[in-house]
């Protein structure tokens, strides 16, 4: 019996070795450990057995037993393995192949500027302002220091509903309305759309879109104004543009300047972008007139304040390097979906 | 403003390259826009001398010339047919290098030839510059020249800068006041010019001429002189040349006399011919009703009693400040004239101006306000002229008609209040000294000032700051960001925080963001299918507009997302999906501004868009807002859209009523089709300020379920115009509060079902946030539906 234990295991164990699959293991299992199993029979027979024998002989079964056990355990683990295996490599993808298109939509090239222009004001305590397009006279001309027949008024071709009513030509209205109903400390942006009488080519729109910032306190001063610019610079061109104020006039500021950022293609070295000059025209600003102060019921004896404004169309031109500006309107699907 | 550099530099020491002072120009306030060198690439041209003039052996049209160039005498082939011996020409030396190419010895038919005679278009100029250069043919110098001079300095070649000149400073729109900028620009001094006349011919002034003025509010000051035994003839090429470079045309010595101190001083001058002033009186007046004037530019002119005229004893001889009149125009028999330099109400002048249509160089200046002290400087100038050209005797004394009002033309310098609003710390010294160079007179006692009276642009403390500032140059200020100042809070408004919602949501629905213009074309409305008496024609009208098709303010975006749209389609883009959040402008009664509405606007077609796709974003929307108490409603009014695909989103009111909030369906055919959009357009349109309103920020957590849903399905067949929102309604309200979620799975017609119905199913979900559910009661609940469809529907289980 010794011997038929012993001749069962060697060939168990060698029979485990050439399974292959499962179900084979489970027969396996069934045909040496099973009720009716090689093994179980064996077992049934150790009654006749000696009762000397009968320790001795039943140690070595259950010997036998466990190793047919952990046989067949390893074996499974084998198998589980492999089929495993077997199944990554069978259903293995290839990678380099196009994802399933997600159609997001993307917003336009003015209002991610914008977009990026407000987040730079907000984190700097300003608040956005917001006026009517269709505008009085009052508002965008006289209030501004521009009375009528003013010869600052022939640079903004105007649009005109009536005498007194008109598409403003500029953000700077805003400024003017907000003063009347607020008390300084005064801290807006006021973004919009602005329409001067231009024809429509690559490089003009009698419709864009302006910022306009304005900033009213005591003791407000153009150094403040230049730090100002300095920071909403470097936020929207990078942390390495430089900026440049030349003076210039306008009505509803004073002392008045044309402010320039080192150009976004060379980094002020010259080159195409900026026709060699280094430099790029980017906005206007100033220390806020004291006519227009007073006409916003604030007193320049108390107050000072500085206001700038800025084209946003041709900014994002510049960022997105959009070479005419009608693409801006025309909404083509394949442009739009670029930014 | 165009000034020649060496006009400049009669007055001031330009000590710097030309790149140097032209940034140091624009960083004090005269922006340079650009610089043209005449002169560029004319090198090694001179003048010579043509002193014998042969036949060439071997060909017809050739001249061979011995030419004077004045270190040498050279042999010169030339085919020019206006040239003969004893002219002065330009010639271009073996090595010169042109425009058109190297010069080098040659030989033409077997003879050589040493340089080149040069034509006005080989020289780079033009005909505005060289106005008696022959049509074809060598340039012939029509003045003594000395042979060898470079062409450069013989033709006056300069560097001619192009200054840009704000409104504020008319001064600047002279050689002088350039001058003046320069000189404090580059610390220099400015070279006051003494300008000194003879006055040789006998009598007063004001024994020939007597001034009136009638209108002193629009002529403060009227000033003139007489000049006898003029004669007139062309000017010199110095002169002329200058008046070409800084873009004016020669016409005779007194006209170019007249406008070269108009371009060196900045007031504009006029010369009459004396002879045809009647009555020797000068009356400077409004118009009468009906009087003509034809200018100087031949047009027949019609005055009104708003325009002012320079008038003799009769009748009108100028538009002040505007144009002369033909009547008294110098000519070549002009042998007395009267010079006038005046000064004249800026907005009477552009008035005029505008009216009639004219813009001449002096109207420009005059617009904007000029200096009253300057007209007899002027005149002056204009008298050392004539007598230094020879074109007329001067005669004694000026005669002035001076009502200019007093003006405050002190200023306190107040050192302090200009460093606190520029942020600097410049010493007085230093902005007394600027203030000097700019010519204020400075009492440093009193700290007061005069303003010269060419500043009338001077006002305030705000102004002295921005002379300091420029010269101080803007870059040096020093930038703070409002230290010391109260800190304040950044923020969105509610409002703005709700259109960044809106924008999101849009995109992350797959729609791009749009920008259309706000102006449009009355004709929209006809492509739109709008009856005449709709609401939305009544738009606000641009009384000056581009063009038709952008002449009114929009009262509606849909025809601007059509528009789109179409654009796509034909250029065959399957599949477009856009929006746009802008405003529309409704005009209101009694109103001087209309109401402006922030409109959001969807569009689209293509792959995937049917009306429930549309709606199905819309809702999204509604959710993204925090909008909860809304209904949908058919909408078959709209004559944009579809009658059968349309649907109008309806709001809730407190009161539990509805208002209307927008429309969403599908485009109407006929409307698609004038608009060029595909057959199947989808698109809606919703009023922001109402969806704002509705909306809230406000977000409720809801414990997440403890106890199982059960799921239920149910199909009914009801009539085909049952809608599904009122069997919904009507399912939540019969099943009570254990049904969690109900939602529409399928909807069939066809074989399966009796015509002119439907089958409708909907899956159920019930659940008690407090226990677990029983069969009984949800078997309940359900047969409560079945009842309630049955009996208000007429539904039959399927």
């Amino acid at each position: 019996m010794k011997q038929q234990l012993e001749s069962i295991q060697k060939k168990a164990l060698e029979k485990l070795e050439t399974i292959q699959e499962l179900r084979e293991l489970e027969d396996f299992r069934v045909a040496y450990l099973g009720k009716k199993g090689e093994l179980t029979s064996i077992l049934k027979g150790m009654g006749s057995l000696s009762p000397e024998e009968r320790p001795v002989i039943g140690q070595l079964a259950n010997e036998v037993r466990n190793a047919l056990e952990a046989g067949i355990a390893a074996a499974k683990e084998r198998l589980i393995k492999a089929a495993r295996e077997e199944k990554i490599r069978q259903e293995t993808l290839d990678v380099t192949m196009p994802g399933r298109a997600r159609k997001l939509g993307k917003k336009h090239p003015i209002t991610l500027v914008l977009d990026e222009i407000k987040e730079i004001f907000l984190g700097m305590g300003y608040e956005i302002a917001e006026g009517p397009e269709v505008e009085l006279d009052y508002f965008n001309f006289e209030a501004l220091n521009m009375p009528r027949n003013h010869p600052a008024r022939d640079t903004q071709d105007t649009f005109y509903i009536t005498e007194d009513v008109l598409l403003r030509t500029h953000t700077s209205p805003v400024q003017a309305r907000y003063m009347k109903d607020h008390k300084p400390p005064i801290r807006i942006i006021c973004p919009g759309r602005v329409y001067r009488s231009d024809a429509v080519d690559a490089t003009h729109s009698p419709i864009f879109h302006q910022v306009e910032g304005l900033v009213v306190d005591k003791g407000v001063t153009m150094g403040d104004l230049v730090g100002t610019l300095q920071v909403f610079a470097k936020g929207v061109f990078g942390e390495n543009t430089r900026i440049r104020l030349r003076p210039h006039h306008f009505n509803f500021t004073e002392p008045s300047a044309e402010v320039d950022v080192s150009c976004w293609g060379c980094g002020g070295t010259g080159c195409r972008i900026c026709k060699g000059e280094g430099w790029i025209e980017i906005l206007g600003a100033g220390m806020v007139h004291p006519n227009v102060l007073r006409a916003g019921g604030i007193d320049p004896d108390v107050y000072s304040g500085f206001a700038f404004g800025l084209g946003i169309d041709r900014i994002a031109m510049g960022k997105f390097g959009i070479d005419d500006m009608r693409l801006l309107f025309e909404n083509d699907i394949r442009f739009l979906r670029q930014f | 403003m165009k000034a020649p550099l060496n006009w400049l530099k009669d007055f001031v020491d330009i000590n710097v390259g030309i790149r140097e002072y032209v940034h140091a120009m624009t960083m004090s306030g005269s922006k340079v826009e650009g610089v043209e060198d005449m002169g560029e690439g004319i090198d090694k041209v001179v003048v010579g001398r043509i002193l014998e003039m042969e036949a060439h052996p071997n060909a017809d049209r050739l001249k061979i010339c011995k030419v004077d160039v004045g270190s040498e005498m050279l042999q010169i082939v030339t085919g020019a047919p206006n040239v003969k011996a004893g002219d002065l020409i330009p010639v271009a030396l073996v090595g010169a290098k042109l425009p058109g190419g190297e010069i080098k010895v040659s030989k033409l038919r077997g003879v050589e030839s040493y340089g080149m005679m040069c034509s006005m278009e080989e020289l780079n100029l033009t005909r505005d510059y060289l106005p008696d250069a022959p049509e074809n043919g060598v340039y012939i110098f029509n003045e003594e020249v000395k042979p060898g001079t470079d062409v450069k300095e013989a033709l006056h070649l300069d560097k001619v800068i192009d200054f840009e000149i704000t409104s504020n400073r008319p001064d600047c729109l002279s050689i002088y006041g350039l001058a003046r900028e320069s000189a404090v620009t580059l610390g220099v001094p400015l070279k006051k010019p003494e300008i000194r006349v003879r006055e040789e011919a006998g009598g007063n002034a004001s024994d020939h001429v007597t001034i009136e003025i009638e209108n002193p509010e629009l002529c403060p000051r009227y000033s003139a002189r007489i000049v006898t035994d003029v004669k007139v003839g062309p000017s010199p090429y110095w002169m002329q040349h200058r008046l070409a470079a800084a873009g004016m045309r020669p016409i005779n010595n007194i006209v170019d006399i007249t406008n070269y101190v108009m371009l060196e001083l900045g007031q504009p001058m006029h010369a009459f011919d004396f002879s045809k002033i009647t009555g020797s009186k000068i009356i400077v007046r409004t118009a009468r009703e009906g009087e003509v004037l034809k200018t100087l530019d031949g047009q027949e002119r019609k005055l009104d009693p708003s325009m002012l005229v320079i008038a003799d004893a009769e009748r009108p001889v100028g538009v002040a400040g505007v144009m002369g009149g033909e009547n008294s125009e110098i000519t070549e028999d002009t042998r007395m004239i009267l010079l006038e330099s005046a000064n004249f109400n800026g907005t009477s002048i552009r008035l005029t101006s505008k009216k009639l249509g004219i813009r001449s160089e002096a109207s420009l200046r005059f617009e904007k306000g000029l200096d009253p002290e300057n007209t007899i400087k002027a005149l002056d100038r204009c008298a050392e002229l004539i007598e230094l050209l020879g074109a007329g005797r001067v005669v004694r004394g000026i005669v002035d008609c001076n009502k200019v009002p007093k003006r405050q033309d002190t200023i306190r310098l107040d050192v302090d209040r200009i460093n606190g609003l520029l942020g600097t710390d410049i010493p007085v010294e230093k902005m007394v000294e600027i203030f000097r160079a700019l010519e204020f007179e400075v009492d440093t006692n009193t700290m007061m000032m005069k303003i010269p009276s060419f500043r009338s642009d001077i006002e305030s403390a705000a102004d002295l700051a921005e002379e300091i500032a420029r010269f101080y140059d803007y870059n040096n200020i020093k930038p703070s960001l409002l230290s010391g100042k109260e800190a304040m809070r950044g923020k969105k408004s509610y409002k703005q925080r709700m259109e960044d919602v809106i924008r999101n949501t849009m995109c992350a629905c797959g729609l791009n963001e749009a920008y259309t213009f706000s102006f449009t074309s009355p004709r929209v409305f006809d492509s739109i299918n709008l009856p005449a008496d709709h609401p939305l024609r009544k738009a606000v009208v641009i009384s000056n507009p581009l063009g038709e098709d952008y002449s009114i303010m929009r009262t509606t975006m849909l025809p601007d997302m059509l528009r789109v749209l179409a654009t796509n389609y034909s250029r065959k883009i399957e599949t477009a999906r856009l929006f746009e959040l802008a405003f529309v402008y409704h005009p209101v009664e009694g109103q001087e501004l209309p109401e402006q509405k922030s409109v959001l606007t969807l569009g689209m077609y293509g792959e995937d868009c049917d009306f429930l796709e549309l709606k199905g974003i819309v809702e999204e929307l509604l959710a993204a807002m925090g909008i909860s108490d809304f209904e949908f409603r058919p909408e078959r009014e709209d004559p944009i859209f579809h009658p059968g695909r349309t649907a109008s989103l309806m709001l809730k009111n407190a009161d539990g009523t509805f208002r209307k909030a927008g429309v969403l369906g599908e485009i109407h055919p006929e409307v698609a089709e004038k608009t060029e959009c595909p057959e199947r357009t989808y698109a809606a349109t919703f009023e922001v300020a109402a969806l704002i309103e509705a909306s809230t920020p406000d977000r409720k957590f809801k414990p997440l379920p403890k106890y199982p849903a059960v799921p239920r399905d149910i199909a009914v067949v009801v009539k085909d115009e049952v809608y599904v929102a009122d069997l919904l309604r009507a399912i939540r309200k019969a099943a009570g509060d254990i049904l969690e979620d109900v939602s529409l799975f399928d909807v069939y017609k066809g074989s399966q079902v009796p015509a002119g119905m439907k089958s409708t199913a909907f899956a159920l979900t019930f659940r008690s946030p407090e226990r677990t559910l029983k069969d009984e009661e949800v078997n309940a609940a359900m047969d409560r539906i079945l009842k309630s469809l049955e009996h208000q529907f007429g539904a039959k289980l399927r």
